[in-house]
């Protein structure tokens, strides 16, 4: 795995891979965050509601409750997780399939240091692309949250407004980028790493693809833990 | 020239490749034929360094490839085209990119030079208006020929082939086999083929080695095959019915 991390042969070559990578793991991922995001972020909110049903409680809470899941959480763990099924998949089996194909050996025949080429360009390019779909998800997040409390009529715009920026501390929302960052370094190397090492046909292949997912969704989830008492405590 | 000398591979207690020494020249198709498991492709892919052997060494002219640091063995590298047994194209370029990797890749040519590159290789193996289409689009025979072009975009010194005719039909095979013997003889390459396809072995076998359970067996050209005694060549080569039937008239 040293490997991976050598010389680049050729910067004209690596930038336009990343490139390629940003455009197909980040394009490629932004639809099903952006709908996963306004519908989490509506539910949440709603359920907010349901639970302070209370006249103890300010409503604002329910903004300010919102914004802290989607920021916290949400968006950077469940996005996280989302992101390691269709990534991680995709990763395990291009890669695994250039392996038994021999594309791999083609490469390290001509003398290019493959763990390189082909796995640095997708781990420098989930590194840039995830903190930008997290950060999106989290406007988008709120954004459902909203659109669910003004339609339902459980809150009014400004008392929302005034929850969602009630007592806001940036350093959650970097706790949460940081996380995106791991998680994003976590899925890709581990996807890498499956395919890479793939021996055999097309069925192996297909369970290192599978394992590619398992595995980087136990280890988000493991240092999701791990990030979190060593920044939040 | 290509030498190896004494070497050894096991996978585990599979001991593949017993002892080999062999010499490969320049400007001739060398040969390395057996039966199926014999360790053709894993004696292949020792010599291009895929595979390391625990003992003995390799040398392409002289120098040793396979204790060789890694800056010397991507040096080496430039000077080899491998044409793998599937075509191991690289399946998200065209046929026209995959041409264009190594040079893209190794040299400072420009656009156009490239380009013309590409153009002459595609015209040497006779792939025409292939340029755009995706491996996933194109026949088996027409992959072989893409990744013969690819294999000698970089002018290569050194030449592979794993089992070039597999899969092909035997007309195909025979174009395949002519196209190898002529790029040969003008680049004056040292040419390694895998291969147990006999056409192939009379056609251009101007020097056979043949391995037998991962020991060298027999060596020679193709002239001397029938004249060997050697009976586990002759079982080998003489295989069909109707071959052993075509020696008798020998
Ligand atoms: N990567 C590997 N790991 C373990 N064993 C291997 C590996 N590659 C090859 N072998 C073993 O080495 C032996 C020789 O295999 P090899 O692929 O060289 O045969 P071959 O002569 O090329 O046969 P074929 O004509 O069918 O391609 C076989 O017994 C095979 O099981
Ligand atoms: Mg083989």
């Amino acid at each position: 795995m040293g490997r991976t991390f050598g010389r680049v042969d050729k910067w004209s070559a690596f930038w336009s891979s990343v490139i390629r990578e940003i455009d197909k793991l980040g394009m490629g991922s932004i639809v099903i965050v952006s709908i996963i995001s306004v519908f989490i972020g509506a539910v949440i909110s709603i359920q907010l509601a349901v639970q302070i049903d209370s006249p103890l409680i300010p409503k604002f809470t329910i903004g300010f409750g919102t914004r802290d899941t989607v920021i916290l959480e949400f968006s950077s763990t469940v996005i996280g997780l989302i992101l390691a099924g269709k990534v991680g998949s995709n990763i395990g089996s291009e890669i695994g399939s250039m392996r038994v194909s021999e594309q791999i050996d083609a490469l390290e025949i001509m003398g290019v240091n493959s763990a390189n080429y082909l796995i640095l360009p997708k781990i420098v390019a989930a590194l840039i692309i995830n903190p930008i779909l997290t950060l999106m998800s989290m406007i988008l997040g709120i954004l459902g949250g909203y659109i669910a409390c003004i339609s339902s009529g459980l809150l009014d715009s400004d008392t929302f407004i005034f929850g969602a920026q009630y007592y806001f501390k940036p350093w959650h929302l970097y706790y949460s980028l940081i996380k995106s960052i791991v998680f994003a370094f976590i899925i890709t190397s581990i996807s890498c790493y499956k395919g890479y090492y793939v021996e055999g046909g097309s069925e192996e292949v297909g369970k290192a693809s599978t394992k590619a997912v398992v595995n980087s969704s136990i280890s988000i989830l493991f240092w999701n833990l791990i990030l979190t008492v060593l920044l939040l405590l | 020239m290509i030498e190896v000398k004494n070497a050894n591979k096991h996978f585990g207690t599979n001991h593949v490749l017993k002892d080999i020494n062999a010499t490969f020249e320049d400007g001739k198709c060398n040969l390395i034929i057996g039966r199926s498991g014999s360790g053709k492709t894993v004696l292949m892919k020792c010599l291009v360094g895929l595979f390391t052997p625990e003992t003995g060494e390799i040398l392409y002219d002289g120098r040793d490839f396979a204790h060789a640091t890694s800056a010397e063995k991507k040096k080496i590298r430039q000077d080899i085209g491998m044409v793998f047994q599937g075509g191991a194209l690289f399946d998200s370029l065209n046929c026209e990119e995959n041409i264009a990797f190594p040079l893209k890749m190794f040299t400072k040519m420009t656009r156009t030079e490239i380009k013309e590159r590409v153009n002459y290789c595609m015209d040497r193996v006779n792939l025409v208006n292939a340029n755009k289409l995706f491996p996933s689009e194109i026949s088996g025979g027409m992959k072989k020929r893409v990744a013969i072009a690819r294999a000698i975009a970089l002018k290569p010194k050194y030449l592979f082939f794993d089992e070039p005719n597999s899969g092909l039909d035997p007309q195909t095979s025979i174009v395949i086999d002519e196209l190898i013997i002529e790029i040969t003889k003008e680049i004056n390459a040292t040419t390694i083929i895998n291969t147990h396809d006999m056409n192939s072995v009379f056609e251009m076998g101007e020097r056979i080695i043949y391995i037998f359970k991962g020991e060298k067996n027999w060596e020679g050209d193709f002239t001397q095959i029938a004249k060997s005694d050697n009976k586990e060549l002759i079982d080998f080569i003489f295989a069909s019915n109707l071959l052993k039937r075509v020696k008798d008239t020998f």
